[in-house]
Order: C-alpha cells, then structure tokens, then sequence
C-alpha cells in the first residue's frame, strides 16, 4: 500500500513548493488538458474513462461522476456551468484544503476537463470564506494559468474557451449543500432548494450545471492519464481509486492519507502511529461527523472502501476518519455533534430546525446531569422525525449519529441520566 | 428559468452610485461584478460584504450594508438576508481582532475545551464579546476544514494549529 499512497491528488506533495505551475508541469501536469485542446476528443470517450474507473464523488454522497456528467445534455442550447465544491465543513473534514494549497494546479486541469466534457465554458470554485491561504494559493495558481495560457477564450487557437473564477463563502456549513451553494453563488441566504429539479436541469443561474467535490475534481486528470482500467485497479470494483482520509481525533499522528479503497482500517490507522497513548481503540466515525459511529473492535476488521463501511451500518462519507479511545465520554462527544448540526442547520425546514435543537438541548441537559428517564426516548423520536422529512440531507446527517450512539453507547446515556449531577461530578 | 434563478434588481442612480465608499471598493466590488453574467450583479454580494467589512474595521453597520444594495442595485433586505445568515459578517461592533476557537469533534477530543475556557477566564471574555480593551473579537466556531491540526484557532486570516492555551497567549500578546 505505502509504494501507491499519495499517487493521486496528493501526487505534488513531495515536490518543492508543489503548488507552482512549474511544479505541476515536472510530473505532466495539464498534459491531459494540452492534449484535449488539440485533439478535441469525443467527450463521450473522455466520461466513458470515468465511468470505467469508477470514481465515487468523494463529497460524501458517494454518487458514480462519470455518471452524473453523462446526465449533462451537451447539445441542449446556452450557458452550462462546472462548479466546484471547496466548502469543506463536515467535522473532521480536511482534505479538500491540502489539494488547494499544494495541488491547486491539478484541481484546475480537473475543472478545465469536466467543463469541456459538460460543454461548460465557465466555472466556478466554492471555497469556504474561512480559507484565506487554500484561496490565495488557488488564486495565484489560477492566475499563472492564465498567464500561460491555459484558461481564457480560445485556448491556444483551439476554440475551446474556459474560464474559472472563485466564490468566497463566509461561515455557513449548509453551503456545502450544492443546492445551498448555488444559491450562495447566486447571492442569497444559503437555503437548498428541492429537488427535481437537479441541477443538471436547472442550477446555477437556472442554468444546467454539475457540481464536484475538489477531490473528485482533482482525481480527473489523473484518471485520464493513466486510464480509467488503471484507476478502478487501484481500488475496489464499484470503489475505484486512491481516496484521502483524513484520520484525526485520538491518534499519535493525526494527518491526510490517500490510500487505495479497500485499505484494512488497521493499516490506515498503523501509519497514523495507532491510538494516541497506546490506549485501546473504542469508536471510529468513518466517513464524517454525519456518519454512524461504528465500536471500534468491529473497526478493526473493516476495510475502508464505501461498500464494506455500507455493510457495517456506516458510510465512507467525505473519508473524514475520526478516532476515539478508550474512555471517550461519548455523551459528550454527541452532545457536541447535535450542536454542531443545530447551529448549522438554515432554518428552512422545521422538522430539521426544531428537531436539531431539540436534540442538541436534551443531550446537553443529559451531560449536565439534568436528563430525565424519558429522554432516549425523546432523543430516538426527534430523530425519526427528522430523518427522510427536510428537503436536503442536514436533517439525517443530524439524525444519524443520534441513532448510532444511542444503539451502540446506550448505557452510557442511561448512566448519566441514572446517576444525574454526580456522573457530572 | 425558475423563478427562483432571478435576480432581484432596484435601480440606483448613476451620480448616486458613482460616489459610494471609495475609488478602490468600488474598483474591487467590480472586479467581483465581472466574474458573473451582466444581469448577476447580485452575485457579488458576499464579496461586496467582505470588502465592506473589513474596510470598516470589522463590521457591518447598517449604512454600509444599505450603500452595498445601492451599489449593486439591489433592495436592501436582500443584503440585509445575506448578512445575517453568514456567521463571518458582523453586525455590531467588533476588536481589532477576531479570535476564533473551533469547539468541533476533532478538536473537542484534542483539547479545546481547555483553551475556550482559558480565554474566557484570562480575558475575561464570552463568546460573541469583545475584550474590554477592545482588542478582540471571541468566538466559538464550529470545525475550521484543518482538523489535523487540532486543536485550531483561526485569528483574522490566519489558522493557528496544535494549540496550548500558553501558545494561544503568546499569539495573542502579539497582536497590535
Ligand atoms: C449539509 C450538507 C453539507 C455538505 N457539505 C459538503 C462539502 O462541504 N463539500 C462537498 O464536496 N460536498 C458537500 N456535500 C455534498 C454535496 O451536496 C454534493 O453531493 C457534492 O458536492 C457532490 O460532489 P461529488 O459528487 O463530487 O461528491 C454536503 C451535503 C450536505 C447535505
Ligand atoms: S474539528 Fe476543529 S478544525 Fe475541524
């Protein structure tokens, strides 16, 4: 495994200033783009890559991106439109700003190819208001490839045009939502809008769009350099490819990984110098703070790809790993999950806005050692009525980790409710 | 296209427009107004906000967020929308600085707890105040996107990484 690591979005990192265009360029970077611009291949072959490779949007919903680019009619008339989706805010999630600011050049390249595979001649890269120095490093990058002619009208006489601009965000989770963020680039509120219509109908500007995560983005150029036969290998079938985790929490050395999906947990968490402390390993969160909690014997004997984490009741989510040892207070560590999804949640949906704070507030009244015998029961209620019933996915991202906690760390909860102020003290 | 994919427009005058905030705002507001289709000047209102604020110290009063709606033509109470839904705009006076700690997952488990109650007690500070010496803002944020690095604090435009409550200190006394 460790000789494949890092071959993907991560394949900058052990280059000198792996940011610069020059940088790029040393290991092939932009070949992919240079190549398209003059042989303007069928766009057709270029997604069938894609799909052969079976590359799973790496946001965390996991959906097939050859897949979701075929859904964009090429031939219907007017504007189109690639956006990515750099708002990365899910706890635990931080993936998304290494590739801006040590591979901005690849996420480029990966945004000229699916704008040209899309018939979109402008994109735009969403990048969390919070990440100053991921945007001025992405910027500069944008700038430099301008300057070399690799964006702009009429690329290098090849009368393909593209050109690519950044959206600030300014502190709100739910614009990681596409819908939300296209709303945002639209310059409102960031409320997610139903669906139908997706998207791919009807987006930014009302017109057809698709929306990538960076590290799915930033996985194209790679993808068609070396075949999409060659990316599925690395992985899984229906898992193909390298995907970054992100393992924090309770680990010796917390940090980045882009592994092969369908690496053993065990190895994933052995090249982070295992639990912190030697402690023993008690919970992982796989995928993400929305992802069920999986105990951490069971951990042990998974392997990280979407298909195995679905099997164990969990999802591979945004790949954000987060690790808990033994004598983690898992109320606590709920408690603050509920708030994180209650501070965050629009405000749109009711069952999400009052069930989120409903959630947050009786979990935290359980830690202060105020809970009352009936509150599981609460907490399991107000989940279920927020699962399947909002119009974007903040509400079961809510929900679940309620529902696996509550299966999994049950006596935990009843101790503090039995025991009230004095588990407290 | 949907009703919802419509910009809401109000003309302003052109003398009107000509004279809001400064030469170099209005050249940087444009330069935002130029990444988007002709009828989205809209688009640029995050932008418009962020440069607004941080060229009044840190907040928005409501003056400006009215000259951002003349500016780009557009009523006020969907500027006003804008900034009160997004936690980076503030509405009220704030420090020289902004001190934000991140109480989420990751860093919970590497100790921010620790360091939000070392802030409010040396400073002398709840989350949302400012110091009495007026040199910062204090918030609590939920996960900063570094979580590899817990615990984060982001000051300004800069993330700190790996914090201890004595390493926050000397970032603080630093500061102007
Ligand atoms: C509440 C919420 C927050 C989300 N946040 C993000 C995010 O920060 N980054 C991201 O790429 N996708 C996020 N998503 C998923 C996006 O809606 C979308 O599925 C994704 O950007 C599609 O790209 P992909 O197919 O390449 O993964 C979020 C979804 C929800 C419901
Ligand atoms: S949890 Fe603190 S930065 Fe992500």
């Amino acid at each position: 495994m460790v000789e494949r690591q890092n071959s993907v979005c991560f394949r900058t990192l052990h280059l000198d200033q792996p940011w610069r265009l020059d940088s790029y360029r040393s290991i092939g970077g932009y070949g992919q783009w240079e190549r398209i611009l003059q042989e303007r291949p069928d766009p057709a072959d270029l997604i069938e890559q894609l799909k052969l490779s079976a590359l799973r949007g790496r946001g965390g919903a996991g959906f097939p991106t050859g897949l979701k680019w075929s859904f964009m009619l090429r031939s219907a008339p007017g504007q189109r439109y690639i956006v990515c989706n750099s708002d990365e805010g899910e706890p635990g999630t931080c993936k998304d700003r290494d590739i801006l600011r040590y591979n901005p050049h690849q996420l480029i390249e990966g945004m000229a190819i699916a704008g040209y595979c899309i018939g979109a001649t402008v994109g735009y890269n969403y990048i969390r208001g919070e990440f100053f120095e991921p945007t001025e490093r992405f910027e500069a990058a944008v700038q430099e490839a301008y300057a070399a002619g690799l964006l702009g009208k009429d690329i290098g006489g090849s009368g393909i045009d593209f050109d690519l601009y950044v959206h600030n965000g300014a502190g709100a989770y739910i614009c990681g939502e596409e819908t939300a963020l296209l709303e945002s680039i639209e310059g409102k509120k960031g409320q997610p809008r139903y669906k139908p219509p997706f998207p791919a109908q009807s987006g930014l500007y009302g017109r057809p769009t698709t929306i990538n995560n960076t590290e799915s983005l930033a996985s194209v150029p790679v993808i068609l350099e070396k075949g999409g036969q060659w990316f599925l290998d690395q992985g899984l079938p229906n898992n193909g490819g390298l995907k970054v985790f992100s393992v924090t929490g309770h680990v010796e050395k917390p940090r980045n990984l882009e592994v092969p999906l369908g690496t053993p947990f065990r190895e994933l968490l052995a090249q982070c110098g295992g639990v912190k402390g030697g402690k023993k390993l008690k919970a992982v969160i796989p995928g993400g703070s929305s992802t069920p909690v999986v105990p951490g014997d069971q951990m042990m004997e998974l392997n990280m790809d979407y298909d195995s984490l679905a099997k164990a009741g969990s999802m591979l989510g945004s790949g954000a790993v987060i690790v808990m040892a033994e004598g983690t207070d898992m109320v606590k560590v709920l408690a603050n999950l509920a708030h994180f999804y209650a501070a965050e949640s629009c405000g749109q949906c009711t069952p999400c806005r009052e069930g989120t704070g409903w959630l947050s507030r009786v979990l935290h009244r359980i830690l202060k050692g105020q809970g009352r015998r009936e509150d599981l029961d609460l907490l399991d209620d107000a989940a279920n009525r927020i699962m399947g019933r909002t119009i974007c996915a903040l509400g079961d991202a809510a929900a679940m980790p309620v529902r696996s906690f509550l299966k999994h760390y049950r006596h935990e909860f009843e101790r503090y409710i039995a025991q009230g102020e004095r588990c407290v003290s | 296209m949907s009703l919802k994919s419509t910009p809401q427009t109000l003309p302003t005058d052109p003398a009107v427009r000509e004279n809001l905030f400064n030469p170099e705002i209005r050249a940087a507001i444009d330069r935002h107004i130029a990444k988007y289709p002709p009828e989205w000047k809209q688009s640029a209102v995050m932008p418009a906000l962020t440069l607004v604020q941080e060229w009044n110290g840190g907040w928005l009063t409501i003056e400006l967020m009215n000259e951002v709606a003349a500016y780009l033509e557009m009523p006020p109470i969907a500027v006003y929308e804008v900034a009160s839904f997004y936690g980076m705009y503030d509405l009220k006076p704030t420090g020289r600085h902004k001190v934000c700690v991140c109480n989420s997952i990751s860093c919970l488990l590497n100790g921010s707890e620790a360091l939000i109650e070392h802030v409010k007690k040396r400073y002398q500070v709840a989350p949302g105040e400012t110091t009495a010496d007026g040199k910062f803002t204090f918030k609590e944020v939920e996960c900063l996107g570094a979580c590899r690095h817990a615990p984060v604090v982001l000051i300004d435009k800069t993330y700190g990484e790996n914090l201890t409550p004595e390493a926050l200190d000397r970032w603080i006394e630093e500061l102007d």
